[in-house]
């Protein structure tokens, strides 16, 4: 199949709504006979829930969780960016365009990313319609703040909870949707495999996570909306329940899955304290706005940070980045952290951090001003260390963070298979290989309000409503596989628990497939990851039993999951031998040790087509073409 | 440090639960509360048992999943703290702690800390939200808030859900949950179309599912991990008497 990602013709500033005027349209009338399943209640699922339903489409939404307001977008705390050039500094919709393609070192598409920006405005203007808190001026005006690898201030935040206030705002939406009887919610339910008859994604099967029971779905579209794959690494900053089992059996069901080895890893997670680590826990960047970030000049140098001197210091991102500094992007900031750190100059337990240092700021302002505006933050610091970070420096290291990879899309956000669609994290297209803070909530909130309400009715106005039921076979077929799946995982009865494998494959994915990657050791983790995924299914031991609420058989089919994708990943970061954005393979860096782009060879999506149980996947090539923007080195400088 | 746990199983709805004794022998003062527990749950693993099932998910105190009540308080001992970001180093080497799921009739018990909060969601439903379809409004700009309306919203708005309010409450009141949104939305202009349908709703809403009154404790403030105020309470009570005299 030829990937084709039916980018609008005409000039960049016009394909969205020339396609929109393109677009079939559906009678209101007609519209409530089609049902449409999202799976995921987070930014992008809870508000392309919410419109479909507004729009008149029937629709039913599945989550994991208790209740859909808890999808991890809610743990995004530093803002979400828009171009309302609100504070007159330059912004416009071409800037943060031209930002976020750079941003994403020149590996996304432009009509995609121009879309977003966009679209960017209106979503602010909803947000607020809807009742969300973000923070204001004195006049009662919106404020703004800038924010990581942006040098105009776009940003809009709700104290260090935006990501909260922005799914609440989404999520009441939806709840306002399932009073009105055009939405059924069923939280406490995993997707456990897509049901595909005739070439079309027609339907989910699902398991109840309370009763045990597996049920089949049907409706004429499906929406995943499921998140990103971080946990792959099993330390990250996701939420221990966050997973890659939809779009990866969405995957083996014939989705392409595309880029999967740009994952960002963030600077300003709180470190590892020991073994017992369950999860990482970010620092918004938003911190170094203020914030200094430094390690001392002297190798382990076991000094409290107070007593070096200033001229002892090293404040690398501000030495190495003048124009940027502190505010450097994501993965920039993170490799040179992981620079001063394997030179032997981190700072803390096993010499695994840097200092995030306030003190600059609040002789500047004062230590009120700064308390104010990072009070829940430093609270959750002084909660987790033990440390107060308005009296010493805040310590800090990358954590893998957010996944810009995801199932393949075309510029309507419909995967290669008809009647799939996925947004939000869970797909591959607007950020490239590198995401600049402050997107992620931008780009969930584009896909579910304002692009997917649209594009859907595009496809389903060329196919009549309700035409496979679940009585068809393939629901059968696919309940039986998936019945089969769980009665395995619990007949083991090994030696070692999940939770154990996924911890050791995390480590290999960490240390292999990390910030730093190289042939050979992804030739290893290649090599490795097969005989712990054997491991995994000769010698798991998941306990109790499929008829009611069982966590670690939930666990158990995530992690197996994970064990797959493991291998596409560091299959793609393999064969992709440049260096771009988050992918930064070490035999492939400039002299003062940037990631080097090989734009003759790799200015593509790689697309990975599953072509069987333990056969080689089959590589697609979107080829990127760039005719708005120049293709440059990246520079912060 | 080594510790004793007193924790309570029920295989689900309908069975009778109980309290189970376990040893916690390695337990770091740097684990959260959750981790201890992962800790006891990868050697019940081992040994034969069957893991103590709770609520989890973000494990840095935003997402509202957990719902464990410690030594007989909704999160335990730390004021504006989830059992997810509470550390062991607030409890001592030989203790005896007690964990429990929420206890209140709204909130059935699913299996073990885990207790059904549907009853939020439908609260919500009933008109915790601004009617704005998506499309159609005007310039985020042209509805100035006040500073000080802006910061009283958001701090109605911090609320998590967790539902820590109803089960600290000896008479299982949802009041303080109810009055944060009531009022994060009464604060702004955005909000004040529905003011009057809304509270009235919710609060019927609140009493159908079977949640009690509030009798003036304040132990919903205590417990609250986000430190939700009680004067949204009076403030939800005036739009109550507002509405319901209109």
């Amino acid at each position: 199949m030829s990937l084709d990602a039916k980018i609008p013709p005409g000039p960049l500033p016009e394909k969205w709504d020339k396609h929109k005027l393109s677009i079939k349209l559906i009678n209101p009338a007609n519209k409530r006979k089609y049902k449409i399943i999202v799976v995921g209640s987070g930014l992008a699922g809870a508000s392309a829930a919410a419109s479909l339903a507004e729009l008149g489409y029937e629709v039913e939404v599945f989550c994991f969780q208790d209740s859909p307001r808890r999808a991890h977008s809610i743990a995004a705390q530093g803002g979400i960016n828009a171009a309302k050039n609100y504070p007159n500094d330059g912004d416009s919709v071409e800037r943060l365009f031209y930002d976020t393609i750079k941003g994403g070192d020149f590996r996304s598409r432009e009509a995609n990313v121009y879309r977003l920006a966009q679209i960017s405005n209106a979503i602010i203007d909803q947000c607020v319609a809807q009742g969300v808190p973000f923070a204001r001026e004195y006049g009662g005006y919106l404020a703004n703040r800038s924010f990581g690898g942006a040098q105009v201030s776009r940003t809009f935040y709700a104290r260090g909870q935006t990501g909260q206030q922005l799914l609440l705002g989404a999520y009441q939406a939806l709840e306002r949707q399932i009073e009105l009887k055009r939405v059924k919610t069923f939280p406490r339910t995993e997707m456990l495999d897509l049901v595909v008859a005739d070439g079309h994604a027609r339907g989910i099967i699902i398991r109840d996570l309370v009763t045990g029971e597996i049920r089949s779905h049907a409706a004429d579209a499906v929406v995943l909306a499921t998140g990103g794959y971080s946990n792959v690494f099993y330390l990250s900053t996701n939420a221990k329940g966050c997973n890659a089992t939809a779009i990866w059996r969405a995957y083996k069901r014939g989705a392409y899955f595309a880029n999967p080895c740009y994952t960002q890893i963030h600077p300003t997670c709180i470190p590892v304290t020991g073994d017992h680590q369950s999860k990482l826990t970010l620092m918004s960047e938003s911190l170094r706005n203020d914030g200094r970030i430094w390690v001392p000049k002297l190798p382990k140098d076991k000094r409290p940070p107070y007593e070096i001197p200033e001229n002892e210091r090293d404040y690398f991102l501000e030495r190495k980045y003048p124009s940027y500094g502190n505010l450097a992007p994501r993965d920039i900031a993170s490799r040179s952290a992981k620079e001063v750190c394997d030179a032997g100059r981190g700072v803390g337990p096993g010499g695994q951090g840097v200092y995030l240092d306030f003190a600059a700021a609040v002789e500047r302002l004062g230590v009120e001003a700064i308390v104010e505006r990072y009070s829940n933050l430093f609270e959750m610091y002084e909660r987790i260390t033990a440390e107060d970070p308005k009296k010493a420096p805040m310590r800090i290291y990358p954590a893998p963070h957010y996944t810009m990879g995801g199932l393949w899309v075309d510029y309507n956000l419909m995967g290669t298979i008809p009647g799939l669609f996925v947004l939000g994290e869970a797909n591959f297209s607007d950020h490239g290989a590198n995401r600049l803070g402050a997107s992620a909530l931008m780009q969930g909130l584009a896909d579910g309000y304002f692009v997917l309400p649209m594009t859907i009715g595009g496809y389903l106005a060329t196919i009549k409503p309700g035409q496979v039921k679940t009585d068809h076979t393939v629901f059968a077929q696919a309940q039986n596989q998936t019945r089969a799946l769980t009665e395995k995982l619990l007949s083991i009865r090994g030696s070692r628990s999940v939770d154990s494998f996924h911890r050791e494959l995390g480590r290999l994915m960490w240390n292999k497939c990390g910030m730093a990657r190289s042939e050979a050791s992804l030739k290893e983790a290649l090599a490795e990851i097969p005989r712990l995924r054997a491991s995994f299914w000769k010698d798991v031991k998941v306990p109790g039993s499929g008829q009611a609420l069982n966590q670690s058989l939930e666990q158990a089919g995530r992690v197996a999951d994970f064990l797959e994708f493991a291998e596409l990943l560091c299959r793609d970061a393999l064969d992709r031998r440049e260096s771009c954005g988050g992918h930064f393979r070490v035999e492939h860096q400039t002299e003062e040790g940037e990631a080097k782009r090989d734009d003759a060879n790799f200015c593509y999506v790689a697309a990975w087509q599953h072509a069987g149980d333990n056969k080689e996947p089959v590589l697609h090539k979107e080829p990127l073409e760039f005719e708005h923007v120049q293709l440059a080195q990246r520079s912060y400088k | 440090m080594k510790l004793k746990l007193k924790v309570w199983r029920q295989s689900n709805a309908q069975s009778a639960g109980k309290f189970e004794i376990y040893e916690a022998p390695d337990v770091s003062p740097d684990m959260s509360f959750l981790e201890m527990l992962d800790g006891v749950n990868e050697r019940l693993t081992r040994d034969g048992g069957e893991p103590i099932a709770f609520d989890h998910d973000c494990r840095e105190g935003i997402c509202g999943a957990c719902s464990l009540t410690i030594n007989g308080v909704p999160h335990g001992p730390e004021r504006g703290t989830t059992a997810c970001q509470l550390h062991m180093r607030h409890f001592k080497d030989g203790d005896t702690i007690v964990i429990e799921p929420w206890r209140a009739r709204p909130f059935p018990v699913v299996r073990d800390l885990v207790v059904d909060r549907g009853s939020f969601d439908r609260i919500i439903q009933a008109g915790g939200y601004v009617s704005a379809n998506t499309g159609g409004v005007p310039d985020a700009n042209a509805i100035p808030v006040g500073k000080e309306s802006a910061e009283m919203a958001m701090d109605a708005a911090a609320c998590i859900g967790c539902g820590a309010c109803v089960a600290a409450c000896p008479n299982a009141s949802a009041m303080l949950f109810v009055a944060a949104k009531v009022s994060h939305l009464a604060s702004l202009p955005q909000g004040q179309v529905e003011r009057r349908r809304r509270v009235l709703n919710m609060v019927e809403t609140m009493d159908k599912e079977g949640f009690g009154n509030c009798t003036n404790h304040y132990e919903c403030m205590r417990a609250c991990p986000k430190s939700i105020h009680v004067k949204f309470i009076a403030q939800m009570n005036r739009e109550y008497l507002r509405a319901a005299s209109a």
